[in-house]
């Protein structure tokens, strides 16, 4: 059950050269800055976006193989993708939209009392707060019984306190479910919180040492500040310290 | 008063605004998402019945659907009848004469329609045809609404197509706009008034749901 990726894609401002893979029962958070190209990564898995070359396994299954001119379309991968945005069905309720594509019909209310939204099934999607609809669009794409589940910066338009509620309900997910799951974010705090596994990617390539360089550069301007918290010992403190704001 | 040409006319819109809001769907999903060279020769000319006085667009209709025209040729070659001044001769001129006040509101509504929805649903499994039905059309019925109601009263208020194309036959293209026109040409005034007065409070009453539907789709937007 391991996603191998090793694409190729030209950007408008830089090459997109990526190789990595994630194995079932792991959670692997891609970190980076603002438009080092995570969410092309994360589409190409998707098959939302084409790779210039380069293949993309699951399971021994080919996705993508340039050379073979093959692309298995987002349809035949049966992946969960969670936006960033949460586009849920505005014209369905809470109930029907995470039962929208699911698979056996008795796992959505299993899913919704687990995500706490089952009160709100008969609600309009539109009249539900961020994190409501962040936790429909997880049990939407859960119920599909998805073979890799990918999340791209579920949580950043969420207020802190959700965002850590959200979290641990991730957390909590990563130990029920055994397949790939990939998130991305540019939230130090959370990537170092959720991942089993950290990829750095800046500029389209992965740099491993650039989490550390950044956790330095930090740290050193936390000591002149005059600031004693050091990386992980004060999360309220990390909820709000992302990579953009280098 | 006839009634005849009233009904013939609601008829002819009905049949007209069903055939078109099927076929013009599709063709608006494809100009709000496709961009491809000449787009914007395609769309003008979908949009030039609009600008065209109504008897020069009848004229070549009646050129094309004519016994020599390639669309007269055809239908007489699969239903061994003439296509001009028949029923199905006006709603086919119908469909071309209205296609733009259907296209304009469809595409305006898809074009609305955020991409991201259409993705989630592509990884959620569905097919574009899939997606086309149980997303795109839900969440654009306010704009299908629109493009049914524009067409269904164009369709009403049509005089210089159906005339080219259809003559005045009793109960087989003598619509409304003709007879209205035929009783004053004869002077019979009266009998033009009556058909007239009928026409406003069903125009007006069209008019009325599409400007509710329109409110309604900006509250909700």
């Amino acid at each position: 059950m391991e996603l191998k990726i090793s694409v190729k894609k030209r950007l408008p401002s830089f090459e997109l050269d990526v190789a990595f893979s994630c194995s079932p029962d792991k959670l692997l958070v891609i970190i980076g800055p603002s438009g080092a190209g995570k969410t092309t990564i994360i589409r190409m898995l998707a098959g939302l976006d084409k790779p210039d070359e380069g293949t993309i396994t699951f399971n021994g299954e080919t996705w993508v193989d340039t050379k073979k001119g093959i692309f298995v379309p987002p349809q035949k991968r049966q992946l969960g993708y969670v936006f960033q945005d949460y586009p849920l069905f505005p014209h369905l309720n809470v109930q029907k939209n995470v039962a929208f594509a699911a698979q056996d019909e008795t796992c959505v209310e299993r899913l919704m009392k687990q995500f706490d939204i089952w009160h709100l099934r008969n609600r309009n999607v539109a009249m539900i707060s961020g994190g409501e609809r962040q936790r429909c669009a997880i049990c939407q794409n859960l119920a599909r019984k998805p073979r890799v589940l990918l999340l791209d910066e579920p949580f950043s338009a969420l207020d802190a306190v959700t965002r850590k509620t959200l979290r641990t309900e991730i957390k909590q997910l990563k130990g029920e479910l055994c397949i790939p799951i990939i998130h991305v974010t540019h939230d130090i705090s959370e990537a170092t919180q959720l991942g089993d596994e950290l990829l750095s990617v800046v500029q389209g390539r992965i740099v491993p040492r650039w989490l550390f360089q950044f956790r330095l550069k930090d740290l050193s301007f936390r000591r002149r500040a005059g600031i004693e918290d050091i990386w992980g010992q004060n999360d309220t403190y990390n909820d709000n310290l992302e990579v953009s704001s280098l | 008063m006839d009634w005849q040409p009233l009904f013939l006319s609601l008829k002819l819109a009905a049949v007209s605004t069903f055939l078109l809001i099927i076929l013009a769907a599709p063709l608006a999903y494809a100009l709000s998402l496709a961009r491809f060279v000449g787009k914007a020769f395609l769309e003008a000319l979908i949009n030039l019945p609009m600008a065209l006085p109504p008897t020069v667009l009848g004229f070549y209709l009646l050129v094309i659907m004519g016994p020599k025209g390639f669309l007269g040729r055809f239908w007489e070659t699969i239903t061994g009848s003439p296509l001009v001044f028949t029923f199905q001769g006006i709603v086919i001129a119908l469909l071309i004469y209205c296609l733009p006040f259907a296209i304009q509101p469809m595409k305006a509504a898809f074009e609305k329609i955020d991409r991201s929805m259409l993705e989630s649903a592509y990884v959620l499994g569905l097919s574009p045809l899939a997606t086309f039905l149980r997303v795109i059309i839900p969440n654009s019925i306010s704009g299908l609404a629109a493009a049914a109601i524009l067409v269904f009263i164009h369709s009403i208020g049509a005089f210089g197509v159906l005339l080219m194309v259809g003559g005045s036959i009793p109960g087989e293209t003598k619509v409304v706009s003709i007879a209205i026109y035929e009783a004053v040409e004869s002077l019979a005034y009266r009998e033009a008034g009556r058909m007239c007065l009928v026409l406003i409070p069903i125009s007006y009453s069209f008019l009325l749901l599409l400007n509710l539907i329109t409110r309604r789709s900006r509250a909700w937007s």
